[in-house]
């Protein structure tokens, strides 16, 4: 009984190490590879390669789920909000939580998926297979050619992405509200402009910024440090895309509780 | 160093150490590689050959010991210096580890590119050049890694190696996973290329043929000890009873085969 209460302890505390550990390796990693952004040499095919991938190819599924969340968005308070002064209340909503919330988060769990899932995939495999190795013996750092062109080109696509799903989310709403609730298309559209603020539009970009680096440095840290073959990328990656996520809704609280609790 | 009255070794290793947590994987290793050698290592899986060639490279820190080439202790020199040293090495990994995301023509002058060596415009004719020398045709260059054969991708990690002409090449077991015939044929290319640039060469092997054909000199390594020296020719008949065991493949002899009870 004492035996495996004094087990217990023992994992537990292990693991807190381990925790510990992480934590600050992961931090070092981020701090390496962000200083080698601004330090030459420069790598623009890769960072315009990774750009692409970031802001270009996730603009369908970003674009759809902004769009459908905008829309359900509208439905279900509108369902709530009917008795009172549904109009201007349903663009209001739409506007605050698209904009402060839904364009930031969703863009960065959809990019998560995509980019960060291949993000660590590609710099697993080249680590299992002696890759990074090589780039060091022929006169190449890896971290300032793998991690800074992926971290800046997170970083940079995830903000753009962020605009769109805001306008379409917005719209989103809108079509609902209009096609389907019925409502009039010109007293919607003043209503959202008049809760449209540059702040939450702002903040909301600035997560992304973050979300974006977020993503991009748990897929690098991943890859970087996976072991043990295929079955590694594979974990690797896995890993990637749960750390990401849990990490990027923690500090979107933060960030929120940060600016808005006033 | 110059001062010095001999000329030190291209490479010299001294009591080098390393270990995995309680694993020591490189125990006292010592050993002299002089320039313009051919060196050949062999050992079984798992007895710290690629680990050594990883700490040499630079990749690694052992744990203790001493690495010195041309006399230059490599292991406590500035940042900058250790790059200048790393200029120097060439090396042709266990499984070519040639870059999948790049043509084979990028792969091959990635070392010369990113040291600015050449010109970007040049890089793909001078990539063919050095596909030539390794047997390969200029029509591979715009292949990608993904596309060619084990063989093929042993013959651009070399041309790769080679590029820069550095005056140290490594190889980590060239003809593994090769059939007898192309395996010759890279250690054929890979005498070649050490003589023609005049460099010191270091390879890993498990491949006895092999090891005759690339070596002047051998070593072997077991369980982190280098147990043997002498020439390369006479690996078969060493007189040591671990390298003849191993050498000759038997399963009895002082080296415990896994799954088999063996009588020293
Ligand atoms: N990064 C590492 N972390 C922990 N252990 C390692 C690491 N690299 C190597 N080892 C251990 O060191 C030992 C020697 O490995 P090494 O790769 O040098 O073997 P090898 O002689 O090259 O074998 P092979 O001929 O199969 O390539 C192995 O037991 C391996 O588990
Ligand atoms: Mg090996």
């Amino acid at each position: 009984m004492i035996n495996s209460v004094t087990n217990l302890i023992t994992n537990l505390g292990r693991a807190t190490l381990a925790l510990i550990h992480e934590t600050g390796a992961i931090a070092l990693f981020a701090f390496v590879g962000f200083s080698h952004i601004v330090r030459p040499p420069f790598y623009p095919r890769i960072f315009l390669s990774s750009f692409l991938e970031t802001g270009f190819f996730s603009l369908p599924v970003v674009a759809l789920t902004a769009l459908f969340s905008g829309g359900v968005i509208a439905l279900q308070s509108y369902t709530g909000f009917s008795q009172y002064h549904a109009q201007s209340a349903i663009a209001g909503i739409v506007t605050l939580t698209v904009t402060r919330e839904l364009g930031p988060v969703l863009a960065g769990l959809m990019v998560t998926g995509r980019v960060g899932a291949s993000i660590a995939a590609q710099i697993g495999t080249m680590r299992v297979t002696d890759q990074i190795d090589a780039l060091s013996t022929l006169s190449t750092n890896p971290m300032k050619y793998l991690v800074a062109p992926r971290l800046l080109a997170a970083i940079i696509a995830l903000p753009l992405l962020v605009i769109i799903a805001d306008i379409l989310g917005v719209a989103g709403g809108f079509m609902v509200a209009v096609f389907k609730l019925g409502f009039s298309p010109t007293a919607y559209i003043t209503a959202t402009l008049n809760s449209l603020t540059q702040k939450d539009v702002t903040i909301g970009l600035v997560k992304a910024a973050v979300f974006g680096f977020l993503i991009a440095l748990m897929g690098c840290y991943q890859g970087y440090t996976s072991k043990n073959g295929a079955e590694g990328v594979g974990s690797a990656t896995t890993a990637a895309v749960v750390t990401a996520s849990i990490l990027l809704l923690t500090l979107d609280y933060l960030i929120t509780d940060l600016f808005f609790s006033y | 160093m110059t001062s010095s009255p001999t000329i030190p070794p291209k490479i010299r290793i001294r009591d080098l150490c390393k270990s995995f947590g309680a694993k020591t994987v490189l125990d006292d290793v010592s050993l002299d590689i002089p320039a313009g050698t051919s060196f050949v290592i062999i050992g079984s899986s798992g007895s710290g050959k690629s680990v050594l060639l990883r700490c040499l490279l630079g990749l690694m820190t052992p744990d203790s010991g001493l690495i010195e080439f041309d006399g230059e202790n490599i292991l406590n020199v500035s940042a900058k210096r250790q790059k200048d040293v790393q200029h120097r090495i060439g090396m042709l990994f266990q499984n070519a580890a040639l870059f999948d995301s790049l043509p084979v023509w990028e792969n091959v002058t990635f070392g010369l590119l990113a040291r600015k060596l050449i010109p970007y415009r040049q890089a793909r004719a001078h990539a063919c050049t050095l596909l030539a020398q390794v047997g390969l045709d200029s029509a591979v260059a715009d292949l990608y890694p993904a596309e060619l054969s084990g063989g093929m991708q042993k013959r651009v990690g070399l041309a790769r190696a080679i590029a820069t002409k550095p005056d140290i090449l490594f190889f980590d077991e060239p003809t593994t996973g090769l059939d007898p015939l192309t395996g010759a044929v890279i250690d054929d290319l890979i005498v070649d290329c050490v003589k023609k640039n005049g460099s010191t060469a270091l390879a890993i092997t498990h491949d006895m043929a092999s090891a005759q054909r690339i070596g002047d000199e051998a070593a072997m390594l077991y369980q982190g000890r280098l147990i043997w020296q002498g020439p390369a020719a006479s690996l078969m008949e060493s007189g040591n009873a671990y390298v003849d065991q191993f050498t000759h493949g038997r399963s009895q002899g002082p080296i415990p085969i896994e799954g088999c009870h063996s009588q020293a």
